[in-house]
């Protein structure tokens, strides 16, 4: 199956071990890009990601992912799935740093705000339910309600309405899934969510390249 | 709305899976790879797993045996003992670690807390903090490695390490450590008043009761060992985990 073999940037800020377990448990290959190059014949790519903006966005500059990437998923339309700070990169910008992001989804990433009245704990961590906007995503359906791993500080705000994929709560309905075309992104871990992140990166496997 | 975690936490001892009774007599339970299996297939909140032995016979962590377990978790996953250095939890988090928990090492110099927290993020790091009564029932800072109080007072250590950049605090009492008596509760609630990160309680549930009573009193997230590996009262093993409805309604505010 084509369609099943993705490739991950190897980011040094990436959980990637963790995603690469996940898609062969599900039947799918993974191919780790050890350099832009690697990448360009890339039908599929994940981009994981665990910690700060600015350090990402500058390792994905600094690196050149930047111009590949933008070829692959702008141009070439390949299917592109990024976890937890890989999406946020697909915003404009952050609170958290001061670099912008690749901008392929319009909107920015907020900090969560603890208040008298409604205070919450920072990071958002654990399993939250999801509230699903859009069903024809890849957001698997499934008898038991959906729960995801959720570890995170800043939360996405989305320009487009439409790019909403489903949302979670913590404090106020946030951005948990998102999608515009072939760019999708996940706020939470898929790849430390059990069956129900198994079902969704069995479904990201089968979009169609 | 976020659900509190409940945690099995699996304690390693020369490769093999135990579980202590106030942090002495361990008892052989099985071997960890076939207990991660199963909690994997019971769709546990997230695992921990602690090797008890490394920091005291001055190990390095057993890398093989964690990428194994690592491999076998489809959940969030916490490994501690052993870890001294930046570089050594470099090294876990690459073989597919969420979260590393560290003592011995920060007990005297809450530094390697925030070199950590500043290199993966706080989310990553959990300090254990592991607290024992002493004759006049004085909670007292416990070292485990040595097993000896340590004269840091047990709340500043706390306060300590999570302005150090500690994402989460273990809190163990070692008094309830394997007793399934319940947890203490009055220990909860002080730590969790005094911190803003989130405060994992462990140490003596017995029952979905005991974690509720935990989460009430301040806890984030519970975790037990005995309660999830013991069944009966002759202590017989057995891997148990509650099925998630029955957390779900446990939990409901």
């Amino acid at each position: 199956m084509e369609n099943a073999v993705v490739h991950i940037p190897n980011l040094s800020l990436g959980n990637t071990q963790s995603v690469a377990n996940m898609i062969k448990r599900v039947g799918g290959e993974v191919i780790i890009a050890m350099t832009p190059e690697d990448l360009s014949s890339a039908k599929k790519i994940i981009l994981p990601g665990v910690g700060a903006f600015d350090e990402g966005m500058n390792e994905l500059r600094d690196q050149g992912w930047i111009d590949v990437l933008n070829k692959l998923v702008l141009e070439k339309k390949v299917p592109i799935l990024g976890i937890c700070l890989g999406m946020q990169f697909f915003f404009e910008g952050s609170e958290e740093g001061e670099l912008p992001g690749l901008s392929w989804i319009s909107g920015r990433l907020k900090r969560f705000v603890s208040t008298h009245e409604d205070p919450i704990k920072i990071p958002h961590m654990g399993w939250n339910a999801l509230n699903v906007y859009r069903r024809e995503s890849i957001i698997p359906e499934m008898e038991e309600e959906l729960r995801y791993y959720f570890v995170h500080s800043y939360h996405a705000i989305c320009g487009d309405v439409d790019d909403l994929v489903a949302t979670a709560h913590h404090g106020s309905d946030i951005t948990a899934a998102v999608q515009r075309n072939n760019i999708y992104g996940v706020q939470f871990h898929p790849e430390k969510s059990h069956t129900f992140g198994m079902a969704l990166l069995k479904n990201f496997l089968s979009v169609k390249c | 709305m976020l659900r509190h975690r409940v945690i099995p936490a699996l304690l390693l001892k020369n490769g093999g899976l135990y579980k202590t009774f106030k942090f002495d007599k361990p008892k052989y339970v099985g071997d960890p790879i076939n207990a991660i299996r199963i909690f994997n297939t019971k769709q546990v909140d997230e695992l921990m797993v602690i090797d008890i032995d490394a920091s005291r016979s001055q190990k390095e962590p057993n890398y093989s045996l964690i990428e194994q377990f690592a491999g076998e978790c489809f959940m969030p996953l916490c490994y501690g003992g052993g870890i001294k250095t930046v570089e050594q939890a470099s090294r876990i988090f690459k073989l597919g670690v969420e979260k590393v928990c560290l003592q011995t090492a920060v007990l005297d110099n809450t530094k390697l807390v925030k070199d950590l927290a500043d290199r993966f993020g706080s989310q990553s790091v959990v300090i254990s903090v592991d607290v024992k009564k002493d004759w006049l029932q004085r909670p007292k800072l416990y070292k485990a490695s040595t097993g000896q109080s340590h004269s840091k007072n047990w709340l500043d250590f706390i306060k300590e390490v999570v302005d150090a950049g500690a994402g989460e605090v273990l809190l163990n009492s070692v008094d309830r450590d394997g007793t399934l008596q319940g947890a203490d509760l009055n220990l909860i609630s002080q730590a969790s008043a005094e911190i803003s990160a989130p405060l994992i309680a462990l140490g003596g549930i017995g029952s979905l009761k005991d974690i509720k009573d935990a989460i009430n009193s301040g806890a984030s997230a519970v975790a037990a060992g005995a309660f999830f590996v013991f069944h009966g009262p002759h202590r017989a093993v057995l891997i148990t985990y509650p099925e998630y409805k029955e957390l779900e309604k446990l939990l409901k505010d």
